[in-house]
């Protein structure tokens, strides 16, 4: 009869709650919440919780309801709790699982710098955590945001998996400093990510006679998407007169490279700037 | 603790664990188009993970936080350094021994910095206080592991259990 109502005692036990010879504990704490362990017996004893992510010791009074207050256990992971030691010590296990409300992210934006135009070539991860930065596991939407000065925003709406969340995006066509913005529920995260102008997309040069010099000329060097290159790019302007080479390095200043060279009847000049070779001058004296 | 880990692009990989040594099984990354993992990089992460658990090991038996320093950063090594305090404060020190690991890498970022990976893991857990056992258990973990790279190993960043 004892051991039919022993049973039925156990049956009737709520399903959430794991129980250890005298301990009643939860099968499962949201992180950073108050719960409750029951003891049985009497008298007083050292009731301990352990697992890799936390440690509790706490005298206990047997036989009366153990009070955890919010805040107190809030490391996700599996835990121990041990009443007593040895042969007759009381154990019992349960979960601490991360809170559901994002409260920050970790936000791995890649690269801070790139060209215009550019596929896929932004890419951002985001790690979702809860206020004692548990990794909050269960799946939950991301929005990853790329927006930027005359470009139309770019929004991705990823669900996290393990925590995480990634997208890759492309630049914009026109040069700007964008913003590259994580966010889960009301907490977010942003990184600026320059968008440069790229490679020129042509080079046409114009030479002109300056006393016994010649003075050759860029047009405005431009990407292929209009935007002016940025000053300080080398522009290599050559000068070939009969068996003769001359070669000069020239930074970009306002978008126009200008340089002097012999008036060389005959001379033929060129101009060149990363792969993207210019027209060629045959100058003829002037003629 | 030297240990051989072999390991074939695309193929599960399982080594039996020698005397004392855990098992360990590697199963194909699961990267879902996020940075591909080259053989030498995935096998780089798995052994200083494996490592980082010698580490977590020798640190929450002897409650010596400083032996995490080399395998665990960020908030894996403050919840563990806290861990260690307060194991300390309470009069204990917990043996974690790692009897076997089923792991899967599941995302490496596209700048390299982080890496993601799955461990489903089987290891003893023996709470003490002095040299009096007070309770040991086999636990079947589900370990979500977040490493990045320092300057000469990989390190566990986010190392967060929950139960199978």
């Amino acid at each position: 009869m004892r051991v039919r109502e022993a049973l039925l005692a156990y049956l009737l036990l709520p399903a959430s709650v794991a129980v250890a010879q005298g301990l009643q504990v939860p099968h499962t704490v949201p992180a950073g919440k108050s719960f409750e362990i029951a003891t049985h017996g009497s008298g007083k004893g050292a009731l301990i919780i352990v697992g890799p992510g936390q440690a509790l010791r706490r005298e206990v009074q047997l036989g009366t309801p153990i009070s955890f207050a919010a805040g107190e256990l809030y490391s996700a992971g599996h835990y121990l709790v041990i009443l007593g030691e040895g042969a007759s010590a009381d154990v019992a296990e349960f979960d601490v699982i991360p809170d559901h409300e994002a409260k920050s992210l970790g936000f791995l934006a890649k690269p801070s710098r790139l060209p215009v135009n550019t596929h896929n070539g932004i890419s951002g991860a985001v790690y979702v955590f809860d206020a004692y930065r548990n990794l909050i596991t269960v799946p939950m939407p991301a929005t990853l945001e790329l927006a930027g000065a005359g470009s139309a925003v770019q929004t991705r709406i990823v669900t996290t998996k393990n925590g995480m969340a990634w997208t890759t995006l492309d630049s914009a066509a026109k040069e700007s400093a964008a913003r590259f913005t994580a966010r889960v529920g009301n907490i977010s995260s942003t990184r600026i990510i320059n968008q440069v102008p790229g490679d020129p997309c042509s080079l046409s040069i114009t030479a002109k006679p300056n006393g016994t010099r010649l003075e050759v000329q860029t047009a405005p060097v431009r990407d292929c998407s209009g935007n002016t290159i940025p000053d300080g790019t080398i522009v290599t302007f050559i000068e070939l007169a009969g068996n003769s080479q001359t070669t000069v390095d020239v930074p970009l200043k306002q978008g126009v490279a200008t340089i002097n060279l012999p008036a060389i009847p005959g001379a033929k000049i060129s101009a060149a700037s990363g792969v993207v070779a210019g027209n060629e001058i045959r100058w003829e004296g002037g003629r | 603790m030297t240990r051989t880990l072999a390991l074939v692009c695309g193929l599960m990989i399982t080594v039996p664990g020698l005397a004392g040594e855990p098992a360990v099984r590697v199963r194909p990354a699961d990267l879902q188009g996020s940075r591909p993992l080259e053989k030498q990089t995935e096998t780089s992460v798995v052994r200083d993970y494996l490592q980082s658990w010698r580490s977590l090991q020798e640190a929450l038996d002897q409650n010596q936080a400083a032996k995490l320093d080399r395998d665990f950063i960020g908030t894996a090594r403050e919840k563990l350094g806290s861990t260690i305090e307060s194991q300390g404060r309470s009069g204990i020190h917990t043996l974690y021994t790692d009897r076997s690991h089923d792991l899967q890498v599941v995302f490496y970022s596209a700048e390299g910095l982080s890496i993601q990976m799955i461990d489903n893991v089987e290891y003893e857990e023996k709470v003490m206080s002095k040299d009096t056992v007070l309770a040991t258990r086999v636990v079947h973990g589900r370990f979500i592991v977040v490493m990045s790279p320092s300057e000469t190993r990989w390190q566990v960043r986010v190392f967060q259990a929950g139960s199978n």
